[in-house]
């Protein structure tokens, strides 16, 4: 392994009083999958949305591809550039149309030509295999078609990386796979990813490495087999039969909702 | 059960539900009915016919009151909308600044345009301009005027208006276009705003409505034989004449265009109701 395509390094984030990461240190090569995953409130959206500083850090360093992203004064948007994103809730354009969701930013962020940025949306969704509904409208799409686009429209702007921010969590269970197919292939063809996911399967199957979080620290950080397969930790065993094994779980007096409780 | 049933049941006093409503339906519709014959039977229909119906000065209005009046209350309305809405494109976006000194600048505006009738501020704009600026001409004589005056009122209200519709687009969307690289500045202008627009195209056209009969003010401005409005145009008909039918077909010119808007914006809204849905 090179250098490493992300690397935080004592990474700290505050909302208010609110610490919600607490020193996160994490290297990801190239081509490397991460699937990061942890009780919600664990900190580990904040971390990946630290990666293209859609969040501010409080304190600490994020490099992609060797560019120091909290610079202050680094390019950030030639930056995020390099880094796509897809999020929870899509968030395509709704006031424009599958290809010209994948056009526009093309040609106002990268100022390709008109004929490339239409050649390049095709290819990309042709990659998701969308192509039949370039001319619809978000609105007309189921969710699991909207992620899609979304990745295509990502992918469509040449990044280098790629942050999943819980991708399959607002899709209805039916339509998760075609989802996750997607972003299997995207792994297959070398994309560096970070993934956070609740998708155990997805992460057993396709990442490189699963970083288990909770209370704002890394709390487990090696192979799926291990960390799923295997957790040496009783907090990561906690989460997984609670996460497997939904109706096992017994109420209790703490909920990991929260961060910085300490399990008991 | 029969016996619960009675036992639980109060005894009825007087009206049961469904005659109170029908005594009370039947009181409104008396009400109105006496309200609309005492109209029809105290007003003297012989002498308002006479005022304001007279077919001949009517007649003598057109077509001057169409290719005249009618025109310059739409440019004049037009061109204060476009003033308007540039202006208040520009002081929504320094409420919703970061820097400091602009957000109360453009409250400050918005607070004293709002809080000040329509009819001063054209009284400041033919009056108080010209004193504080000598030698200076607002260009565009009284059509110049006119924008600057409408565009000043309605610059605050679009303001609001415009505020609130870059507020109402989701979070996500300017993330979303951060996150592929657009600058703040571009996002606002190909993302965010088109956005807006599409929320707030019911209330702007509602502004546009208040602006067409605000443009009757410019009668307050001293203005050409040419560049009369339908109210001026009106009620200089109706004082040559003696007779008050030039403002009653200067009103129905009106009416012409605010009904029609008033219906697009409902159909708007009803749209934007069921895209909601």
């Amino acid at each position: 392994m090179s250098r490493p395509e992300i690397e935080v390094r004592g990474l700290h984030k505050s909302f208010g009083d609110n610490e919600v990461l607490r020193g996160i240190d994490l290297e990801i090569g190239q081509g490397e999958v991460v699937c990061v995953i942890g009780p919600s409130g664990s900190g580990k959206s904040t971390l990946l949305r630290c990666v293209n500083l859609l969040e501010e850090p409080t304190k600490g360093q994020v490099f992609v591809g060797g560019t120091e992203v909290t610079d202050p004064d680094v390019d950030i948007d030639a930056v995020r550039r390099r880094i796509g994103m897809v999020f929870q809730q899509f968030n395509l354009f709704p006031h424009l149309n599958v290809t010209e969701n994948l056009t526009l930013p093309q040609r106002r962020v990268l100022g390709r030509d008109k004929e490339t940025a239409a050649r390049v949306a095709a290819e990309n969704l042709a990659r998701v295999g969308l192509s039949e509904k370039a001319d619809a409208y978000p609105s007309s799409l189921s969710g699991g078609q909207q992620q899609r686009v979304a990745i295509a429209r990502a992918l469509a702007m040449g990044p280098e990386v790629m942050l999943f921010d819980e991708p399959t969590s607002a899709l209805d269970p039916e339509l998760v796979g075609d989802v996750l197919a997607v972003m299997r292939r995207l792994a297959r063809e070398g994309m560096t990813m970070m993934v956070v996911t609740h998708e155990m399967t997805f992460a057993r199957e396709v990442a490189d490495r699963v970083v288990f979080m909770d209370g704002g620290v890394i709390v487990e950080d090696g192979s799926p087999d291990r960390v799923i397969g295997d957790p040496q930790h009783e907090r990561t065993r906690h989460f997984l039969s609670r996460l497997l094994d939904p109706a096992m779980a017994e109420v209790e007096e703490e909920t990991s909702d929260q961060v910085g409780k300490s399990e008991p | 059960m029969t016996d619960t049933d009675t036992a639980l049941q109060p005894k009825r006093k007087g009206l049961t539900r469904r005659q109170k409503r029908g005594l009370s339906r039947g009181v409104q519709y008396a009400v109105f009915a006496a309200a609309v014959i005492a109209f029809a039977v105290t007003a003297d229909w012989g002498r308002l016919q006479n005022q304001f119906a007279q077919a001949d000065i009517a007649k003598q209005m057109f077509p001057d009151v169409i290719t005249l009046a009618l025109k310059n209350t739409v440019l004049y309305t037009l061109s204060g909308f476009v003033v308007g809405l540039v202006l208040g494109m520009v002081i929504a976006l320094m409420r919703l600044s970061s820097v400091g000194p602009y957000r109360w600048l453009a409250g400050v505006y918005i607070e004293i345009f709002r809080g000040l009738p329509a009819l001063l501020i054209f009284i400041f704009v033919g009056v108080a301009v010209p004193l504080a600026f000598p030698g200076t001409e607002i260009p565009g004589g009284t059509y110049g005027k006119v924008a600057l005056a409408l565009g000043l009122v309605s610059a605050a209200y679009m303001a609001e208006t415009i505020r609130a519709g870059i507020q109402a687009v989701p979070k996500g969307q300017m993330e979303a276009a951060r996150s592929l690289g657009f600058s703040p500045a571009k996002a606002m202008v190909s993302i965010i705003i088109p956005q807006a627009f599409r929320i707030i195209l019911p209330p702007l056209t509602n502004e546009l409505v208040l602006l067409f009969k605000d443009s009757s003010l410019v009668l307050f401005l001293g203005v050409t034989l040419e560049e009369r409005e339908l109210s001026k145009f009106g009620r200089d008909l109706a004082s040559t004449t003696a007779n008050s039918t030039p403002i009653l077909v200067a009103g129905l010119c009106y009416l012409l265009v605010t009904i029609p808007l008033s219906f697009v914006v409902r159909r708007m809204e009803s749209k934007a109701q069921e895209a909601i849905r």
